[in-house]
């Protein structure tokens, strides 16, 4: 239990996947005019990690790892898929997004209302995809997949959500012409990022 | 021929992917803090983003409209399974360091944007060359950061010392910060406001004015 806690805070903080691995800066950066929108993303980028991550954790272990198809036959236990990884994940994501969209619009209508736009919008999202390569890369068990999917989900939720607020008061300030709009927004999430750093030394 | 290097150098600076269109901004910050892996980044991106516009290009009138984003998700897959596998094969200790950010070239936006924006409607060849000049639009500003990141923070370039450092003493105390995240977002916010004094056009207006009496140049 205690090493899901401690991935979970790792996740969420220390590893945080906007402020200290830059993912979905494309989205952090054009998104976070205003709280509302930026938590409306920030709760669609969560789901979608804790579904997406595990998912291809699944994929990953039944299907691509030498050996791994070894449930169909023990006749496969020298295939290596890995190679086609990059191809499944984001093909996972990008029809688990479509269907989390379907039947969020089905069963969910009013969280599908407030997503809207921004669903389809998160299969291109870096976010998703580098937790899934993280995942890989670590890895990360189903159990830890899912924990660590929801905590990266979250750590970049507060991150945007965080921004949006900055810049809301930030809009009223006297910013040099050059600088104004995208260049401070910058300087800004550069300062945040600072801020998150001092949770480097944190572990459970 | 004008035109086409028109296409091919105006991404570079005038429109630049990452300054102006802010595209593709996650890789060019994370690997940025030597100069060999942001260079190898930066060849990577090039190479994937010209070769998926021109495949773009050559199917683009027989792709449904419907289906085109994963038509185009799975060309730049493709080619970019391929420059990983290469990488892998013969930069091993490259592709490490590279970690996840080889595969993100698929969500990377310059290449999925340009797919979407330049090669669903213009011929292969121009696509072609959009796709390296975006390209070499993306290097110039990774370059220009791995450039500062590595000679402040390590004092060296392509590994090469430059600045002699303290422990080996040299003169040069090593700027540590240079080569954490945050530095990466303050010389970007440089770079723009470079790049916008330079264009003045590029500059976005402010949402809010302020009060003329409000300013202390203005009281």
């Amino acid at each position: 239990m205690e090493q899901f806690i401690s991935l979970f805070i790792k996740a969420v903080f220390v590893e945080n996947m906007a402020l200290a691995f830059f993912l979905g800066m494309c989205t952090f950066l054009a998104l976070s005019k205003n709280v509302k929108t930026a938590l409306g993303l920030g709760v669609a980028v969560i789901v979608v990690l804790a579904v997406t991550v595990p998912l291809n954790n699944l994929i990953l272990n039944f299907l691509l790892n030498e050996g791994a198809l070894t449930w169909i036959s023990a006749d496969f236990a020298t295939v290596d898929l890995s190679f086609l990884g990059l191809l499944s994940y984001i093909g996972v994501i990008a029809a688990s997004v479509q269907i989390l969209e379907m039947f969020l619009d089905k069963f969910v209508p009013v969280l599908y209302n407030a997503l809207g736009v921004f669903l389809p919008l998160i299969t291109v999202n870096c976010a998703i995809l580098g937790a899934s390569l993280f995942m890989v890369e670590r890895d990360y068990s189903f159990g830890e997949s899912l924990v660590y999917g929801t905590g990266a989900g979250l750590g970049w939720a507060l991150a945007i959500v965080a921004l949006a607020g900055i810049r809301e008061k930030l809009k009223y300030s006297d910013v040099p012409a050059g600088l104004q709009g995208l260049g401070i927004t910058f300087v800004t999430v550069g300062l945040m990022s600072l801020g998150f750093m001092s949770f480097s030394g944190v572990s459970l | 021929m004008a035109k086409t290097k028109e296409v091919l150098v105006s991404p570079i600076f005038a429109n630049n992917p990452i300054a102006l269109q802010v595209l593709g901004i996650c890789s060019a910050l994370a690997v940025t803090s030597s100069m060999t892996v942001a260079m190898v980044m930066s060849i990577a991106l090039t190479v994937v983003c010209a070769f998926s516009n021109l495949f773009v290009a050559l199917i683009r009138n027989h792709i449904p409209s419907s289906i085109r984003i994963i038509v185009q998700m799975t060309i730049i897959a493709s080619l970019v399974i391929v420059v990983d596998q290469l990488l892998k094969a013969f930069a091993y200790e490259i592709s490490k360091q590279l970690s996840v950010f080889v595969g993100l070239i698929i969500t990377n936006c310059i290449v999925m944007g340009r797919a979407e924006a330049f090669a669903m409607k213009n011929p292969p060849m121009p696509s072609f060359i959009d796709g390296i000049g975006n390209g070499l639009g993306y290097s110039v500003i990774l370059l220009a950061v791995g450039f500062l990141r590595e000679l402040f923070g390590a004092g060296s370039l392509f590994g090469v010392e430059i600045l002699t450092k303290v422990t080996e003493g040299g003169w040069y105390y090593t700027n540590g910060m240079m080569l954490l995240p945050p530095s990466a977002f303050f010389i970007i916010g440089g770079l723009i406001w470079a790049i916008r004094a330079k264009y003045p056009d590029q500059e976005e207006a402010p949402e809010f004015k302020i009060a003329p009496n409000a300013r202390a140049s203005e009281a």
